[in-house]
């Protein structure tokens, strides 16, 4: 760890304190008793879509395109996540098969 | 309020069948991010309370590199808002059935993690079973199974520490992309288009901003952005589809 260990406290306490600001503030905004209002009952139902896709994008943030290994081990793994989930659905197998097959790449082929 | 052992007994038994499946994917998970902590170097000690207190799995994976660069409290708490948006929904989701529920209530929010959500959102609780008592047992169990995976990881990943990882921090795109996929093959079309603007904006953001890995810093804000982006267009989406069902309408 290059941080000391009171700077990891608080970062980790910073990670607390922001997810459970996420946790609590519909609860807080709307109160028991009152309907929410329904732009924010649509959101409700469609934002978590796009915040899957906005998820993979963030972890693939340092996949360089252009140079390095051009991103192939990670579109290869992902590959094999899709066919392996489409076709069996089992969200273990096809982290697990995917994971591996990244290792793989980058351990002994690039 | 008194509780009797029987009630608690009952949500307890119906509520550990349902979160079975749970357990084996946050036991395997977790296990994967504490070994990944233990090979970093940390003491198991670590990934035991970043899994109890954070509680959520992605923005884990994420404070394992904050904690590795430089100290950036803000960012860690700018990222932790980011990353933990989608739980405004939940939350908003589970307003009516987590009514009413004393005490509990804090609890139960504290630990709405996303798997917690999708169980309580959707279980068809038998009937005598109370159902305050259900959704706390939910809740405590998958956090029980998640924090003992994580601490059992870092255990191993500290005596792992010779062995080539190399590549195992890959799980948690693993994860990102079988959570999409799920969305994407149970949803209906309207969803896709959400989805489909989830992966299309933050690439078009990455790539305006300079570089397709940005610093923390520009990362952020470039996040901020194409979430308002995403709000408008979504907007206009919304309107004009109530638009078009007025039309058939009125026909």
């Amino acid at each position: 760890m290059t941080m000391e260990t009171w700077q990891g406290v608080v970062t980790i306490l910073m990670a607390v304190l922001g997810t459970v600001i996420t946790r609590f503030l519909p609860f807080i905004v709307f109160p028991e008793s009152e309907r929410p209002p329904r732009v924010v009952e649509y959101l409700g139902k469609v934002l978590p879509y796009a915040m899957g896709g906005l998820l993979v994008v963030y972890s693939l943030k340092n996949v360089t395109p252009f140079s390095g290994t051009h991103g192939i081990p990670e579109a290869v793994a992902i590959a094999v996540i899709v066919a392996l989930h489409v076709w069996k659905r089992s969200m273990l197998l096809s982290i697990a098969g995917g994971t591996a097959v990244y290792m793989l790449l980058v351990q002994v082929v690039f | 309020m008194r509780v009797n052992r029987e009630t608690l007994s009952k949500a307890l038994r119906a509520a550990v069948p349902k979160s079975l499946p749970v357990c084996v994917s946050f036991l395997f998970l977790a296990l994967s991010y504490g070994v990944l902590m233990g090979t970093k170097g940390f003491s198991f000690v670590w990934p035991m309370c970043m899994s109890a207190f954070i509680f959520t799995g992605s923005m884990e994976f994420v404070t394992v590199n904050l904690l590795l660069s430089a100290f950036n409290p803000i960012a860690a708490f700018l990222l932790a808002i980011m990353i933990g948006a989608r739980h405004i929904f939940y939350g908003i989701s589970m307003l009516g059935k987590y009514r009413n529920m004393g005490v509990k209530k804090f609890y139960l929010i504290y630990g709405l993690c996303d798997e917690t959500f999708a169980v309580n959102s959707g279980a068809k609780i038998p009937q005598g079973v109370d159902h305050g008592w259900f959704y706390c047992f939910v809740t405590l169990l998958n956090q029980f199974y998640w924090v003992l995976g994580a601490t059992l990881g870092g255990l191993l990943g500290e005596r792992l520490s010779s062995l080539n990882t190399n590549g195992l921090e890959f799980i948690l795109t693993g994860l990102f992309v079988v959570v999409f996929l799920d969305q994407w093959m149970s949803s209906e079309r309207k969803s896709h288009m959400a989805a489909l603007l989830g992966i299309v904006i933050p690439v078009i953001c990455l790539t305006l901003t300079g570089s397709w890995f940005p610093r923390w810093s520009s990362c952020s804000c470039c996040s901020l952005r194409c979430g308002g982006i995403w709000m408008i267009s979504n907007r206009r989406m919304g309107r004009m589809q109530e638009q078009a069902r007025m039309r058939v309408w009125t026909r």
